[in-house]
């Protein structure tokens, strides 16, 4: 079975009430599929998030793959 | 030099990474932290970042600048973990050659890290906090 690495920051970390995770992924999953599947939204809706894997941006579209660490990247605030 | 920081910023050694010769212009950007947000009151702010990835936005950032703008070169570290009120959060160095490529890689670097390098902000109000996004503009 396939599994990422699931990296949450800032506001989602809150959220979450974590800041790692390892998951197994469903077959032909993407990262935007994945984060609906881990994040689904709550009373306040869904957090937008940007991709990354392995610490580069990605598009939703994208899948993952086996041993990738994948991140969902809230409104960033640096600067 | 590109780096995070939990420890207060070293300004001088973060200009002195970009000086050179041929490098007759030098701009330091300080980022420092408000004491207000919409009329709250903000007593103390904190930055994460995801650190290997930040750091290899930053990297990019000042590649991008020493090919677009000839002969300049850019340093940057970012504070994280907690920064009192009034403390800079961000010092950016560019050198060039002559002060216009200056001015615009000074402005690039600061617009694009505000932009795309992954570090989130929160205030801390003496009622309560929120997470803080940067402008989509």
């Amino acid at each position: 079975m396939a599994s990422v690495t699931v990296l949450y920051f800032g506001p989602l970390a809150e959220r979450m009430g974590a800041r790692r995770a390892t998951v197994t992924l469903q077959p032909g999953e993407t990262l935007a599929a994945l984060y609906a599947r881990l994040c689904p939204p709550g009373r306040e809706g869904s957090l937008p998030v940007a991709f990354a894997r392995n610490e580069h941006y990605a598009e939703g579209t994208e899948q993952p793959v086996d041993g990738d660490e994948v991140a969902f990247l809230p409104p960033v605030g640096g600067g | 030099m590109i780096g995070l920081s939990t420890d207060p910023l070293d300004v001088d050694a973060i200009t002195d990474a970009v000086r050179g010769p041929g490098r007759g212009a030098i701009l330091v950007f300080h980022g420092t932290t408000r004491d207000t947000f919409e009329g709250r009151g903000v007593v103390r702010l904190e930055y994460e970042a995801y650190a290997g990835m930040a750091t290899a936005e930053m990297t990019r950032i000042r590649d991008t600048i020493r090919q677009r703008w000839p002969g300049s070169d850019a340093a940057m570290v970012h504070r994280l973990g907690l920064v009192p009120v009034g403390e800079a959060s961000i010092v950016i160095a560019v050198a060039s050659p002559h002060r216009a490529a200056c001015y615009e890689a000074s402005r690039f670097a600061i617009d694009t890290l505000k932009e795309r390098v992954p570090i989130w902000k929160k205030e801390i109000y003496a009622d309560g906090s929120a997470w803080k996004a940067n402008a989509t503009t």
